[in-house]
């Protein structure tokens, strides 16, 4: 019988503990498949900060270190800085890289540093159950703006991917979205593409994909995936930010 | 320069060391008075074809140095005080993780901004933990730029043989101080880390990690790690002595204040007062037997610190009541000079040596 469908060999065969309609795993499994189709599992190392997808190093089966909160980028410099042969990623949720983390993102980019960064954005602060991070839509209620995030008072949703597109060391920058077949299958290629400007030692990698929180969003999956084409694409457009070779 | 004396600062002479001990990278953030380290490293690194980076911050250097640690290479930061203060939290993910690493710290002043000039008083943070958990550094505290070196070179060996970051607890005196060494001619200790994240070629993938979610397994790294501490309190003990053999009042110092008590001591002996002096020069493990064996011969101990008295409460816990323990310090950057130590040696004398 012919395969037509099979577990990525990165992936790895066991059961997540993503919440039902989490597409942390669809994106996940996107990773998996450009690092098999690039064939760079044997010299990749992942770098897991705190989140929901902190047990990430369960799911890939390249090697992983596990970081600090908001820390990846730095973590992933001292490795590529050790081994700069190897493939480096970071996997960081929103409340990681644009909250605590914006001092490590925005210098590990401006070095140009030769890096990959998944950048996960669900609007929230996941796995300590669904406060506002900085992410978070006007108006949107979480556990700590139980009113609806008042601009006034807490600021603005932040654009991390169209804030660092404006630094010369960033090679490659895409925001993409994991809720329809469509926007996947983009962000596929466009994760691929941030991989490839760090093998071609061209500079610092990152693609923003927005995701679902449907636990702390308050939604079912389903509509969790309408609510990021409602709500988040219209203050988040998709596209790519910057890309080999232009000049900004 | 091998086998020949060189007048160095304290702080270059660190970074020299680090360079024949096999440090590949080095991270830091600018911050007096250690700045004569990254700078010399600045230069001599790519000299050699490893890596220096200024990080933009020591939080973030820090963390790289866990990553390349990691990566099972040497690897070194420095800064002082405040800086230290930040580097905290990836201290305990480093000692959580289990990854060799070294870290200088250049004392000065606290709390808060401080000053720029020498202190002793981060003591308890270097030695009870500083960061997060239940964890332990290995911490040498040299007391001459020769031994800046030698120790240094001590303290990568130690790290990868225990898999602890260890800490270099020098100060400004030290770190600005220029003295002649020698750098020995010899070959670094290769260690095997087959544990470290290079790419899984060849066999399963690693994973550095400090995190156990499930509280047994938490429990039982715990333990793990405490076992290595204690047998780190069995082997690593290192500790210098003088004049303490008949001595009556026992002088306990380290570091730069250790140099001054000693002029001290022999300024005592003078005046017919026999005082000694026990030197740690491991912080952790602290030489506890052997101060609670120069005390049963003592009449009495005095600890003088830069600092308001942080090491007297482990050389208390060590002379466990038997003797009395008395302490002189100065902080924010004065420093006693051997007069005034002398002056508290005659003070303890009087009251509890009899005639
Ligand atoms: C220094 C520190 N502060 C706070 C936390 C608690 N914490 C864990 S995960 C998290 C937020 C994670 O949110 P995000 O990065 O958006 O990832 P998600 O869980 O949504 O995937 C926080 C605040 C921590 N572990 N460490
Ligand atoms: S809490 Fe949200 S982000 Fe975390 S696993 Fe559940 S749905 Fe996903």
């Amino acid at each position: 019988m012919k395969v037509v469908f099979e577990r990525p060999r990165a992936l790895s065969d066991v059961t997540t503990h993503y919440c039902p309609g989490c597409t942390h795993g669809i994106i996940h499994r996107l990773v998996a498949e450009v690092i098999d189709e690039l064939g760079i599992l044997e010299r990749t190392i992942g770098v897991a900060p705190v989140g929901c997808a902190v047990l990430a190093y369960n799911y890939l089966e390249c090697d992983w270190q596990q970081a600090a909160h908001g820390r990846a980028p730095a973590v992933a410099t001292g490795i590529k800085r050790a081994l700069p042969d190897r493939v480096v990623f970071t996997y960081q949720g929103d409340g990681d890289l644009a909250s605590i983390g914006t001092a490590e993102i925005v210098h590990a980019a401006n070095r140009g540093e030769r890096i990959t960064v998944i950048y996960v954005n669900n609007a929230i602060y996941g796995m300590t159950g669904g406060q506002m991070a900085p992410t978070t839509l006007e108006g949107q209620v979480t556990a700590t703006s139980p009113r609806g995030r008042d601009i006034k008072q807490a600021g603005h949703p932040m654009r991390m991917a169209e804030m660092l597109a404006t630094l010369p060391g960033v090679s490659y920058l895409a925001r993409v979205a994991v809720n329809k077949p469509a926007n996947i299958m983009k962000a596929k290629k466009a994760i691929k593409q941030a991989f490839m400007v760090q093998i071609d030692d061209l500079g610092f990698g990152m693609v923003e994909i927005l995701s679902t929180c449907p636990t702390n969003w308050g939604l079912q999956p389903a509509k969790a995936m309408e609510w990021v084409d409602e709500k988040m694409i219209p203050y988040y457009p998709l596209g790519e930010f910057k890309v080999p070779g232009e000049v900004k | 320069m091998l086998g020949e004396k060189v007048l160095m600062k304290g702080n270059e002479a660190i970074g020299e060391a680090a360079i024949r001990a096999g440090c590949q990278l080095y991270f830091a953030y600018p911050i007096t008075p250690q700045s004569e380290l990254p700078q010399y490293l600045a230069r001599r690194m790519p000299e050699e074809g490893r890596v220096f980076l200024q990080a933009e911050s020591e939080i973030a250097a820090i963390n790289m140095v866990y990553g390349a640690a990691g990566t099972g290479a040497r690897v070194m930061t420095s800064s002082s005080s405040p800086g230290i203060s930040l580097k905290q939290e990836g201290i305990s993910y480093i000692a959580g993780a289990e990854l060799p690493c070294v870290i200088v710290n250049i004392v000065r002043g606290g709390p808060g901004l401080g000053g720029i000039q020498p202190a002793q008083s981060d003591y308890f943070q270097a030695t009870k933990g500083g960061g997060h958990g239940d964890y332990r550094l290995i911490v040498l505290a040299p007391a001459s730029v020769q031994e800046m070196v030698d120790l240094t070179i001590l303290a990568f060996d130690l790290a990868d043989q225990y898999r602890n970051p260890v800490m270099i607890l020098g100060d400004g005196v030290l770190g600005q101080m220029m003295e002649p060494v020698e750098f020995k001619d010899f070959e670094p200790v290769k260690i095997p880390k087959p544990w470290a994240t290079t790419g899984r070629k060849g066999r399963e993938k690693n994973i550095i990690n400090s995190l156990y979610l499930d509280p047994t397994k938490l429990e039982e790294h715990n333990w793990h790690l405490q076992a290595k501490y204690r047998e780190i309190a069995e082997k690593e003990v290192r500790y210098d002595t003088y004049r303490s053999e008949d001595a009556e009042v026992l002088v306990v110092a380290y570091g730069i204040t250790a140099r001054i008590a000693r002029t001290a001591v022999d300024m005592a002996r003078a005046q017919g007062i026999a005082a000694g002096l026990l030197r740690p020069i491991t912080l952790f493990p602290f030489p506890t037997e052997a101060i609670a064996q120069a005390a049963e011969g003592a009449k009495a101990l005095l600890t003088v610190e830069l600092s308001a008295g942080q090491m007297v409460e482990d050389v208390r816990l060590a002379v466990n009541g038997k003797r009395p323990v008395y302490f002189y310090g100065r902080t924010g950057g004065m420093m006693p000079t051997p007069e005034e130590i002398c002056r508290e040696i005659v003070k303890v004398a009087g009251k509890e040596v009899a005639e």
